[in-house]
């Protein structure tokens, strides 16, 4: 029997009031997308420290994908503009440390726009699945 | 001349080195002029980095007017703490001294003749090129530390020992300071602009040298797992570390204490599951957290019970990462760290579909 084909798992943190929304109205309009995203819902991208996404990784996520709403409409002002600067040092400090920093996404995902929240989640699979599983997954001595 | 401005009333407390029995030196408060007599403000040991204590003499209020004896790195790590709101520099009177360089506490401890070895190491910091002394080695830190010198706008008297004659000191001050202090004004020493050339180019090779080092050893996960692989997560160098000042740190709390079951479960999948093994977890989050401040003191090396050059690491990171920001550490409490503040124009396709 072939093997089953490589399924990445992607761990999405997403702001509650953009992409997280818009999430939902993929849902709601019953737009496909793979099933290989476990969502975690967070007030503002701004309130996401790279410790979570850092965990991630090492317990063998194939992919973080980090939601927020686009620059300028961020609901408490500026979380996202703090988040894009988090995750600029979060992906030099990955890659200066031999993992491989293209498994970190960051997108800004309105809530009116869930085709490309959708559209995001496909691409996201489809370029994990090129990458291969996550080298950390099988590593016991992390 | 600590004496001097305590009794001027320029001061009404220092902070600064003081002898400890036992050959050891710390950073103490000092109120009694004659007490600094066993002032060791020279002592080539950095068993703390004295910002901590600046923090804790400045985090509220008091009425006394402090001054401060520090090396570089430390008036760093101070200006630093300033804008975390964790210092404060109002009214105090930072005295900076230029550092030749600075040996482990231990190593310093177990030297039979400390006068001498002080004396071997001001000569060598007049002509810019100071030697360990005789089975001592200086601190790895202090070894690739391109700014040694007291200068910047946050030291109101540099004391220079860097291409100064020993014996004498070449002491730069505003003029209230030089009033208190009765000194007229005079030139720098004829040999000074050399001797800190010949300094700054030594310690710019070995830094790079070792930076270098660290970027050929660390370049896949295995590296990253074999470097940190030692780690018995003690937490030394955040206990260490002058800016990593969170109350509660978050490893301190049972945040990755997961429930036993959990552990079985990985290891079915993985085969095996290292135990308390949020090391490599920890360290790449105390990068993100402080290595856009990182001032590079090195006590967190220091303090590791196995070796792991987390200094170095941090170093070769935090250029990097500071460089993305143009940032420069401890230079001026005027300028927000990286993690305080965003522009809007700037990593503008950072978020956005790649076309």
């Amino acid at each position: 029997m072939a093997e089953a084909e490589f399924e990445p798992r992607i761990i999405a943190f997403l702001c509650n009031w953009c992409t997280y929304t818009g999430a939902d109205l993929a849902g709601t309009s019953r737009i496909q997308y793979p099933p290989n995203v476990r969502i975690i819902r967070l007030m503002c991208s701004g309130g996401l420290d790279p410790v979570y996404v850092s965990k991630a990784l090492l317990e063998g996520a194939d992919g973080v994908l980090i939601g927020g709403c686009h620059p300028g409409d961020c609901h408490y002002q500026s979380g996202n503009y703090k988040a894009r600067r988090r995750v600029a040092i979060l992906q030099s400090i990955l890659e200066q440390m031999g993992l491989d920093q293209e498994r970190v996404w960051l997108r800004w995902i309105s809530a009116s726009e869930g085709q490309y929240f959708a559209d995001t989640v496909s691409e996201m699979v489809a370029a994990l699945k090129a990458k291969g599983p996550n080298p950390l997954r099988g590593v016991g001595a992390i | 001349m600590l004496a001097s401005l305590l009794a001027k009333g320029v001061v009404d407390a220092w902070l600064v080195p003081m002898a400890l029995p036992g050959g050891g030196v710390a950073p103490s408060l000092v109120t009694d002029a004659e007490a600094l007599e066993r002032a060791e403000p020279l002592a080539p040991v950095l068993p703390i980095n004295a910002a901590r204590a600046v923090s804790q003499l400045t985090m509220t209020a008091h009425k006394e007017k402090l001054g401060v004896v520090l090396r570089s790195c430390e008036v760093r790590a101070v200006v630093e703490l300033v804008k975390f709101q964790q210092a404060s520099l109002e009214g105090v009177l930072v005295v900076g001294i230029d550092c030749p360089g600075t040996y482990g506490v231990a190593e310093w401890q177990a030297v039979g003749e400390k006068e001498r070895a002080l004396e071997a190491l001001l000569a060598g910091a007049a002509t810019g090129e100071p030697e360990a002394w005789e089975g001592l080695s200086f601190r790895s830190a202090c070894e690739m530390c391109v700014e040694p010198l007291a200068a910047g706008e946050h030291v109101d008297l540099a004391v220079g020992l860097v291409g100064v004659d020993a014996g004498q000191l070449y002491l730069r001050m505003g003029e209230d300071v030089a009033a208190a202090l009765g000194l007229a004004a005079g030139g720098a020493p004829a040999g000074r602009k050399a001797a800190v050339d010949r300094l700054l180019a030594g310690r710019k090779a070995a830094r790079e040298a070792a930076l270098a080092g660290f970027r050929e050893r660390v370049s896949s996960m295995e590296d990253l797992l074999a470097e940190f692989g030692a780690c018995v997560r003690c937490h030394n160098c955040m206990v260490n570390c002058p800016i990593c000042y969170c109350r509660e740190c978050i490893f301190r709390t049972p945040t990755f204490e997961h429930e036993s079951q959990l552990y079985y479960q990985w290891a079915e999948r993985k085969g095996t599951v290292r135990m308390m093994h949020d090391t490599v977890l920890f360290h790449l989050t105390r990068l993100n957290h402080m290595a856009t401040s990182c001032v590079e003191c090195g006590v967190c090396s220091e303090a590791c019970p196995v070796g792991i050059d987390v200094a170095t690491v941090f170093q070769a990171v935090g250029e990097k990462v500071q460089a993305l920001f143009d940032y420069h550490p401890g230079r001026s409490v005027g300028e927000a760290a990286p993690v305080q503040e965003f522009r809007e124009d700037e990593l503008t396709t950072l978020g956005e579909r790649p076309r």
